[in-house]
């Protein structure tokens, strides 16, 4: 009996999945042409993570950012409606006024701003937050203190004007300034403790604290002296709170979506959550699908052999078939488009047909590999096998180092999936002790200085990011040239003679995948923009709940 | 020429042993048929697992890269994973891992603590005293934490895993062991054999560990199912065996739970199997247990 009706079951499941409708995404527009915001609500969403720190300016994960941020103010920051390359003020009275010279940037700011505490926000604060930014005090960390390597100086002129100072022009200052980790702190609590912030909130955004239970959930209120209006001038924020569910497993992610328990996740979600969830919940829910700028690097550790040779690095990029394997892993994971250093389909991607050119981006994968294993002969390594270090996170680490290690059998090379626990994984690339690894990255904007920053001398600017492990002051000099180089045109060509010689010719650490953001969520979300990455606007000073 | 050495009496007692074998074997299978259908489980399972590459219709990391699982059908008799590879052919690949760790490390760990449990019991008192304080630290914790904290601090990986489940499989044996080495130190064999200056190693392999062989043969099977399931665990965790090598756990981790949905041939593959097999090794081991348990024979 009972096998039996095992076996009915079996079969009935089976059935049903042969049945089921296949999703396919879904658009939508997150506040459609003519509605208009309503205020009142809380929404729930989901964070994948828990913040380390509540200090954004020390942290490198979105898990600070997407609870936090509503508490802070930036000085500037992505338009909410654009999200991807378009910059407005946000603490700052209006944009920056720039020297003829390019090399004075003042910054007036609001005079209406003030922190959660009621102290008002002045030229002082903005000061004490840039300094603690590129010159940490000790004990304090700064992970993007390399970005503003440009920056002289920071003063305050008046009350409410700041002024930067530059060595050099470049190009990218403004997204410097619009960076989501930059929250604007109190000069006051930085003085009083500089490491106040690690485990206090206290900003100028458009709610305040009121708990974080840890493992469970962060909660804010409406800050009601929030600065913030839209553009028909209602105050913001429209929303009455906010509670973000810290929910680590996918599969509890989609069941909380699934019953309404929370409306969205802010960070992605795979094909087959977006699948399941629309056929569960049908009208009620929208998706939202973009290009990311979040990718895979194969990492190969260039001081030990036979790695430290570029006919066998350039060898293991050859043997990877990226466009046959950006259409398979799109179906079941968050990689999909083919690119170079800079994101594909975003302002600096080199075009198709140039990319083809480079080796291991190659349409035709059988002169690839014949070329692959032709270069591991002439460096002596046919039946090259080592490890291939990774980290426990199945989505998309798993795939992506299955689909290469499939790759690299196609010219003899055998790879041994090395997984380890996140911190043991980065531990190892840090201090060397791998062969190849994977990598990845993630930014905020389509910006060459963000993204290029890990390609410097690893005993120069590149210094704990560039985990390859190579000292090329040929590279460093083509990657300041691009950053001093204020004209678009020029400056696209010559990212892509960096993206020629470094993923090329040098191989020192290539893209496997792009990554792709798919957020489904509940259709009563309005104003959130997808946009090209999980970090910014994440304010939720312009989401709003329509009434059902 | 002694009685001894006599060819014939020899061989009488040979067939004698071989008759009382059989019979013992034969009397196992009239009266424990839950045991042999466990047994016929294992058998298929190390077929299986020792003929995969003639059996399995595919190499276990091969596949046409698609990019979504396929359905079962005549090619592919359990469907395919994501990466187009044959889940079948990787069931059968994965019960060598899962009788790898299941073996080696029921098999180590079985063996390490019928070999402290003898010692503890033989020696008593501040020997005894230490392996088995030693012991109890180990046996307070859970089978599953001990093997976590194993993995955490060496890494994942097939031979890790193996240390990992031998480690908790050890105080438990020992326990049973030094309590029937207890009972038989105290024989008056043992004491004859103290008496004419036999030394305490011959002692305790050549007349201890033979008569409490039916308890750690008893244990042995038992931790084989619970091996397996442990493997599955760990590796279903992500501490286990990584992907692409082929293991029951790992192919229920990630597109297993990934495609629960939409491919559930990929969960329901290796989870019959995982219970199959934990189901074969505890019917096995209860039918065995049964049968060399002298209290027990009766029932």
């Amino acid at each position: 009996m009972f096998p039996k009706r095992v076996g009915l079951t079996l079969v009935a499941l089976l059935l049903a999945s042969a049945c089921a409708p296949s999703g396919t995404p879904a658009g939508a527009s997150p506040t459609a042409a003519g509605e208009k915001p309503q205020s009142g609500g809380e929404l729930l969403y989901i964070v994948t993570a828990e913040p380390p720190t509540f200090d954004a300016h020390q942290s490198t994960t979105f898990a600070t950012l997407q609870p936090i941020s509503p508490h802070y103010s930036l000085l500037y920051k992505l338009d909410p409606a654009d999200n991807v390359s378009k910059i407005i003020p946000d603490v700052a009275d209006g944009m920056p006024t720039v020297s003829t010279d390019k090399l004075t940037w003042t910054i007036k700011l609001r005079q209406d701003v003030t922190f959660q505490d009621g102290q008002q926000m002045t030229a002082e604060d903005v000061v004490a937050t840039y300094n603690k930014i590129i010159n940490p005090p000790q004990g304090v960390t700064s992970p993007r203190k390399g970005v503003y390597a440009p920056v002289a100086s920071v003063e305050a002129t008046d009350k409410f004007t700041v002024t930067f100072k530059l060595k050099y022009a470049t190009g990218s200052f403004l997204a410097s300034l619009a960076s989501p980790w930059n929250y604007i702190y109190s000069a006051a609590k930085l003085k009083q403790d500089p490491k106040w912030y690690e485990k206090n909130v206290d900003g100028t955004g458009p709610f305040t604290f009121v708990e974080y239970q840890k493992g469970s959930y962060w909660a804010g209120k409406k800050n009601p002296s929030y600065f913030g209006k839209d553009k028909n001038g209602t105050k913001l924020p429209y929303l009455d709170s906010y509670k973000a569910f810290f929910i680590t497993d996918p599969n509890r992610q989609t069941a909380a979506i699934q019953s309404k328990q929370a409306m969205i996740e802010f960070r992605g979600f795979t094909p087959q959550q977006r699948d399941q969830l629309q056929r569960a919940l049908g009208n009620d829910l929208a998706v939202q699908e973009s290009p990311w700028v979040c990718v895979n690097y194969i990492t190969f550790n260039t001081k030990k052999k036979p790695f430290d040779d570029a006919r066998v690095r350039r060898a293991l990029t050859l043997a990877i078939d990226r466009w046959s394997g950006g259409d398979a892993l799109s179906k079941q994971t968050i990689v999909k488009d083919v690119g170079g250093l800079m994101r594909p389909k975003g302002p600096f991607a080199m075009s198709d047909a140039d990319l083809q050119k480079i080796p291991g981006f190659y349409k035709d994968n059988a002169k690839a590999v014949d070329e692959a294993k032709k270069l591991l002969a002439d460096a002596g390594v046919s039946n090259l096998t080592f490890n291939f270090l990774n980290r426990n996170v199945t989505t998309p680490y798993e795939p992506v180092a299955v689909f290469a290690i499939n790759e690299w059998k196609k010219i003899g090379v055998t790879a041994t999936h090395q997984v380890k626990e996140t911190a043991a994984y980065l531990a190892d690339l840090r201090a060397g002790n791998y062969d190849v690894g994977l990598d990845f990255n993630c930014d905020y904007f389509d910006e060459p200085d963000l993204q290029l920053a890990k390609f410097y001398s690893a005993s120069g600017l590149g210094k704990g990011l560039n985990l390859a492990g190579y000292d090329d002051p040929k590279l460093d000099q083509m990657i300041d040239a691009q950053s001093r180089e204020t004209d678009p045109a020029k400056r696209k060509q010559l990212v892509w003679d960096i993206e020629r010689y470094a993923m090329g010719e040098q191989a020192y650490q290539v893209p496997v995948l792009w990554w792709y953001r798919i957020i489904p969520y509940l259709k009563i979300v309005r104003g959130y923009v997808i946009g090209s990455n999980h970090y910014t606007t994440m304010d939720m000073a312009n989401i709003w709940l329509a009434k059902q | 020429m002694t009685a001894a050495e006599d060819p014939a009496r020899l061989r009488y007692l040979e067939e004698t042993r071989l008759r009382r074998a059989r019979s013992a074997v034969l009397d196992f299978i009239r009266r424990r048929p839950l045991g042999v259908a466990g047994a016929v489980v294992i058998v298929v399972m190390v077929f299986a697992a020792v003929f995969a590459d003639v059996v399995a219709p595919y190499g276990p990391q091969e596949g046409t890269f698609s990019g979504l699982p396929e359905p079962p059908s005549l090619q592919h008799l359990l469907g395919t994973d994501a990466f187009g590879r044959d889940v079948f052919s990787r069931l059968l690949y994965g019960s060598r891992t899962a009788l790898l760790v299941g073996f080696s490390s029921s098999l180590v760990g079985s063996t390490l603590g019928l070999i402290l449990g003898v010692v503890g019991s033989y020696f008593g008192g501040k020997t005894d005293e230490i392996i088995e304080r030693f012991m109890d630290v180990l046996i307070s914790f859970p089978l599953v934490v001990i093997a976590i904290a194993v993995i955490a601090a060496l890494g994942p990986g097939t031979t890790n895993v193996i240390a990992a489940i031998t480690l908790p499989v050890i105080p438990r044996v020992a326990r049973v062991v030094r309590s029937s080495g207890l009972a038989v130190v105290r024989m008056p064999y043992i004491e004859a054999a103290r008496s004419v200056g036999v030394r305490a190693p011959r002692i305790m392999f050549r007349h201890m560990v033979p008569n409490v062989f039916a308890p750690y043969l008893i244990m042995l099977t038992a931790f084989l199912g619970q091996a397996v399931l442990l493997e599955a665990t760990l590796s279903y965790l992500g501490l286990g065996v990584v992907e692409p090598e082929p293991a029951w756990g790992n192919m229920l981790r990630g597109q297993g739970m990934q495609f629960l949905d939409q491919a559930p041939w990929l969960a329901i593959a290796p989870g019959v199997a995982i219970s199959l097999a934990v189901f074969g090794f505890n019917l096995f081991g209860d039918s065995l247990r049964d049968a060399l348990d002298p209290r027990l024979r009766a029932a």
